[in-house]
């Protein structure tokens, strides 16, 4: 009889690179839907324009860099990195808006660093904020969600894409833009004055979050990330906005709720806060790591001078996230504590 | 050209570059190189004070005892300094007042107290000359390169401002490259001046990759080369 005879290790996990970055483009298709529902077709030529200039940089450095192009490109990360930025912009974004974005967060972010893996930094936030900085104008004009008007067609998104001006959208404050500019309305007054405001915050926008939360959570069903990260920057979150909602005043920064399902938070909290790379490794790490990014999110958010935070919370806690691992470091099995002794 | 000299001009310009290799300098590199005028402007006036001060300090170099020599070489440069800030003054004010205060700061830009420090102090006065020369012209090589890039990606246009330096016959050389541009404010902002030093640093060791693999002999470690091995025997 022939035992046969495998080396070490015997125990692998099950996922590879490709595969998490697969299921993880598959969590985001109920978000992508919903915002393609609210806000047309523009969703989608962002995304398919982010898509084509992402594998495109990353195939130019990975060819700079003398890497096997097909090996790193079948592994997705890069789509993923695409995807994400393109969910981040508004969509009907113009061609080089994206392409700009894509570059920055594909050559500047990742390969300068050494590639996936080294990466100290979020790809996908770092294309985000060069363009936040760089062309504020494009980058905070959202169409209005379709329930309160006419979304631009098909062809239409293509001309925008391209650069033309020829076609139609009517652009309107987003609920956090409208929150922060208020002064003196209850925010009671501020709903009925506006009717950008949904149930609990924008028309749309709590839909949008509803799905991405969906998909985060089939993630953590798949055990794709641990529930330590989203897990914090949400109970922080909600814990801020609960202590200075002072009940709707006109200095109130808005309900959990609102802050729950507004802007980008459960993307960020799902799909951003959870990149395994540029965050905290060790499960207590994760959780402070969170627990801050939430902190952050909602102190540019009420008192900053951004409507939403999610990029610039993220970016700040990945300078802090080898701090973070370095006192969350776990101990290894059978090690005992020093003070254990005393 | 003396071999000598010409070492001077290549690692002045180049191989020892103060801002691409040394890397002093960074501040008033980062933060002048807004556009070409102003770092044009800065440039000149950090070649001038690296000469006179590698010239005084050269002449003064063995008489200031060792224990001295650094309070005396920055006296010396803080002269210099405020010289080129009253020539400043008196013929280019508009542009005096666009550097501000990055031209005292000039006074302690270290690779002017670098250059004292390791060359002018130990050569005579001519190599002194001629190191501050190639070191400055090295320094504001690179600002000009930076602020043609900030300026260009950061406003679409080159050239402007031209006539804080050169008189009002130079307003005319501001060039229109890109039009109907959306101005890429990152490149004008801090952040764009340490992404895109970075990058030309980058570019530079590229270069010098590229040179090295061009030159590379056929060496004697080549095929059919002997090779020496201490541990067992190669069959």
């Amino acid at each position: 009889m022939m035992l046969q005879q495998v080396s070490a290790p015997h125990l692998r996990a099950g996922q590879s690179t490709e595969e998490i970055m697969l299921r993880v483009l598959l969590a985001l298709v109920p978000g992508i839907i919903a915002m393609a529902h609210f806000f047309g077709a523009g969703v989608f030529t962002n995304i398919i324009g982010a898509c084509i200039a992402a594998v495109l940089c990353e195939s130019l450095c990975l060819r700079l860099r003398d890497r096997p192009l097909l090996l790193y490109l079948k592994d997705y990360s890069a789509v993923v990195t695409a995807v994400l930025l393109a969910l981040a912009l508004p969509p009907y974004s113009p061609w080089w808006l994206i392409t700009i974005g894509t570059v920055a967060a594909i050559a500047l972010a990742k390969h300068v660093f050494g590639g996936l893996g080294s990466n100290p930094f979020n790809p996908a936030m770092v294309g985000y904020v060069v363009l936040l900085i760089s062309f504020p104008v494009q980058m905070t004009q959202w169409t209005a969600p379709s329930s309160l008007a006419a979304n631009p067609g098909v062809w239409d998104s293509v001309l925008a894409m391209i650069g033309s001006e020829a076609y139609d959208a009517v652009t309107m404050a987003t609920p956090l833009d409208l929150l922060k500019q208020n002064d003196g309305f209850m925010v009671s007054a501020l709903w009925q004055q506006y009717p950008q405001f949904g149930r609990f915050s924008g028309v749309g926008w709590e839909w949008i979050n509803l799905a991405f939360l969906a998909g985060g959570v089939w993630l953590l069903q798949q055990k794709i990330f641990t529930w330590h990260a989203p897990v914090g920057m949400l109970a922080v979150l909600g814990l801020m906005s609960a202590l200075f909602y002072d009940g709707g005043s006109s200095s109130s920064g808005g309900s959990p709720l609102f802050h729950w399902l507004s802007g980008a938070t459960m993307l960020g909290a799902f799909f951003i806060v959870t990149d395994p790379v540029s965050g905290a490794t060790s499960n207590l790490g994760r959780l402070i790591f969170g627990a801050l990014v939430g902190l952050l999110v909602y102190c540019i958010r009420v008192w900053g001078s951004y409507p939403d935070a999610v990029a610039f919370a993220v970016l700040l806690m990945n300078f802090a996230a080898p701090f973070i691992d370095y006192y969350t470091q776990p101990k290894p099995y059978g090690y005992q504590a020093r003070d254990a002794d005393k | 050209m003396p071999s000598d000299l010409k070492d001077l001009t290549v690692k002045g310009l180049w191989s020892n570059n103060p801002a691409l290799v040394q890397l002093l300098g960074l501040c008033p590199l980062l933060a002048v190189s807004t556009n070409v005028a102003n770092a044009l402007g800065l440039g000149l006036a950090t070649l001038f004070v690296l000469v006179v001060s590698n010239v005084s300090v050269s002449l003064v170099r063995n008489i200031v005892s060792n224990a001295i020599r650094l309070p005396v070489f920055v006296l010396i440069i803080a002269s210099a300094v405020t010289c080129t800030e009253l020539l400043m003054q008196a013929y280019s004010f508009e542009l005096y007042q666009v550097l501000g205060i990055f031209l005292p700061l000039i006074t302690t830009n270290c690779a002017i107290l670098g250059r004292a420090e390791a060359f002018a102090s130990k050569n005579p006065v001519v190599p002194a000359a001629y190191d501050g020369l190639m070191m400055g012209l090295g320094f504001a090589l690179v600002l000009v390169a930076l602020g043609s890039i900030r300026e260009l990606l950061g406003t679409g246009v080159l050239f402007a401002d031209m006539q804080l330096l050169f008189g009002t016959r130079a307003e005319a050389w501001r060039c229109i490259v890109f039009k109907d541009y959306e101005p890429f404010l990152l490149a004008v902002l801090p952040p764009g001046a340490f992404i895109f030093t970075g990058l030309l640093i980058a570019l530079k060791n590229r270069l010098d990759q590229y040179f090295a693999s061009k030159n590379v002999k056929p060496t004697a470690s080549d095929a059919g080369s002997k090779r020496a091995r201490v541990t067992g025997v190669i069959r």
